[in-house]
């Protein structure tokens, strides 16, 4: 049925795998850790391109070195990349993830340090480079419909007002843009305990609510018992957390779902970073609170733009994705401006209701998806952390 | 309930008729503010003392809560109140605690 919604277009980049990006990066990718200097060497001699340096990719093993590779291929295979210069240490797995990413269709030319050294693979990196900026900068954007939009949220240094403000407010574009044929990314698997009856029930049938379940408890048993300390009082909720009045983590939990509103369902559970293949809908991946390791994973899963309700006033960016910030706290609006893209603090004091923050923030969603940089764009944030299971080898 | 004055901005939210804390939504929050609280559920108001300075986001006992009884907030249990709280006060985690770890 058509909604006011369902003529909302933007202006997008389509990709030669039909994916729509609302970017055109040309990024320089390092498989491993020891590789990010030659990457940062080939992004300052050839401007217009962005390293992506990280910490890992050495020694791992089992499913964190798939959780790696998912991460990487990813992140390169996003439609809000144009193209891609890989360059690792040798040349298997750089091979790996550079076939990887050539999955979309789009140029990938990878590079090995072994044997050769810095120079000559900056050297020949630069060249490389240097030909995707003269082809990235001569496509164009096109007129591309609300459907084929990938958005993904994670809310961070949460507070009360997240709860009453701004995560719904996130959660009312959801319930509009979802029945519109986009596809969502949820997670945070950690932050649902206390609400996980509420999630589970959010399931599109009660098979995905048992996988989630599952999935959740995993997590429980697997991860907090078997590592916690004491409790996870000092962790989650966080101090950040506490300080804004959030006092128990069934509290911070249950103002998290308000995320995925009042009528959206999720249709499925993905791995960390892993892409969606179920079609249009909401999808809960597996993911850190976190929240550079939580972007970074929904990035790699083929999200386009993030919207990161705050409280307190998280200050997190991505490399390649645009995180639009909201934050119904009339005090962070006041001492944090800059960072701020969507003030919904009318809400608390009644005089904006959940709808029509709720278009706002579509309006601003589509604006960006038009170019508008975000504040984390302006201010050059670009975390980009690696989720890391367990230790190396 | 009472009729709040026009444009009468709410100092205290409350998410469900079943609550029994609401947010402080406004700063600099003093002990014995008449406080306009409204539940966002059904925009209905009521008027409430505070009983402590309280600060913006910070959660407010909405009744007398005994310890040993259990923090509501979005209809929902939240944890396990570990000392009596006059209503009007101020819970955190001095008095309130999680259930899960």
């Amino acid at each position: 049925m058509a909604s006011k919604y369902s003529n909302v277009t933007f202006q997008g980049f389509r990709r030669e795998n039909g994916r729509v990006g609302v970017r055109n990066h040309v990024i320089i990718l390092p498989v491993d850790d020891i590789s990010n200097a030659a990457c940062e060497a080939v992004a300052n001699n050839v401007k217009g391109t962005m390293a992506i340096p990280h910490a890992y990719g050495r020694l791992q093993f089992g499913e964190d070195l798939e959780t790696h590779f998912r991460t990487i291929i990813g992140t390169g295979a996003n439609p809000n990349v144009h193209s891609v210069v890989v360059i690792g240490i040798e040349p298997e797995w750089t091979k790996r993830i550079a076939d990887g990413i050539r999955t979309t269709g789009k140029e990938v030319a990878e590079f090995s340090i072994e044997q050769k050294g810095d120079f000559e693979t900056i050297r020949a990196a630069s060249w490389a480079a240097k030909d995707f900026v003269h082809k990235a900068t001569e496509i164009q954007r096109e007129e591309c419909s609300i459907a084929e939009l990938w958005v993904s949220t994670k809310c961070g240094e949460s507070d009360t007002t997240t709860g009453l403000g701004s995560c719904p407010t996130v959660g009312n574009m959801y319930d509009k843009l979802l029945p519109e044929g986009i596809t969502g990314f949820f997670g945070e698997t950690s932050e649902i305990t206390g609400a996980e009856h509420i999630c589970q029930m959010r399931a599109i049938n009660e098979e995905v609510g048992e996988r989630w379940y599952k999935m959740w408890k995993a997590y429980q048993d697997d991860v907090i018992f078997a590592h916690q300390t004491d409790d996870l009082s000092d962790s989650q909720p966080t101090k950040g957390n506490i300080l804004g009045g959030l006092t128990t983590i069934e509290e911070k939990a249950l103002g998290n779902l308000e995320k995925i509103g009042r009528t959206s369902q999720y249709i499925d559970i993905l791995e960390p970073a892993e892409q969606p293949s179920s079609g249009d809908g909401l999808y809960f991946m597996d993911s850190s609170s976190a929240a550079a390791e939580c972007v970074t994973l929904m990035a790699a899963g083929g999200a386009v733009i993030h919207t990161f309700p705050t409280g307190q006033g998280n200050v997190v960016g991505n490399p390649i994705v645009p995180v639009i910030k909201i934050t119904a706290n009339p005090r962070t609006v006041r001492t944090m401006g800059e960072h701020v893209d969507v003030d919904v603090s009318g809400i608390l004091r009644r005089e904006q209701t959940i709808d029509e923050a709720g278009d706002e923030l579509i309006d601003m969603i589509r604006r960006t998806a038009n170019g508008r940089n975000t504040a984390a764009e302006a201010l050059g944030h670009r975390e980009f952390s690696m989720t890391k299971l367990y230790r190396s080898a | 309930m009472s009729n709040p004055a026009p444009n009468e901005i709410p100092h205290l939210l409350v998410h469900e008729e079943a609550d029994n804390v609401g947010v402080v939504v406004v700063e600099g929050l003093t002990a014995g503010t008449d406080m306009l609280c409204c539940i966002t559920h059904d925009n209905s108001t009521f008027r409430l003392t505070a009983g402590d300075d309280v600060p913006i986001g910070h959660k407010i006992a909405l009744t007398d809560l005994k310890d040993g009884g259990t923090a509501i907030k979005y209809g929902e249990d939240i944890g396990k109140i570990i000392a009596d709280i006059p209503r009007g006060a101020h819970v955190h985690t001095h008095n309130c605690k999680t259930k899960r770890w």
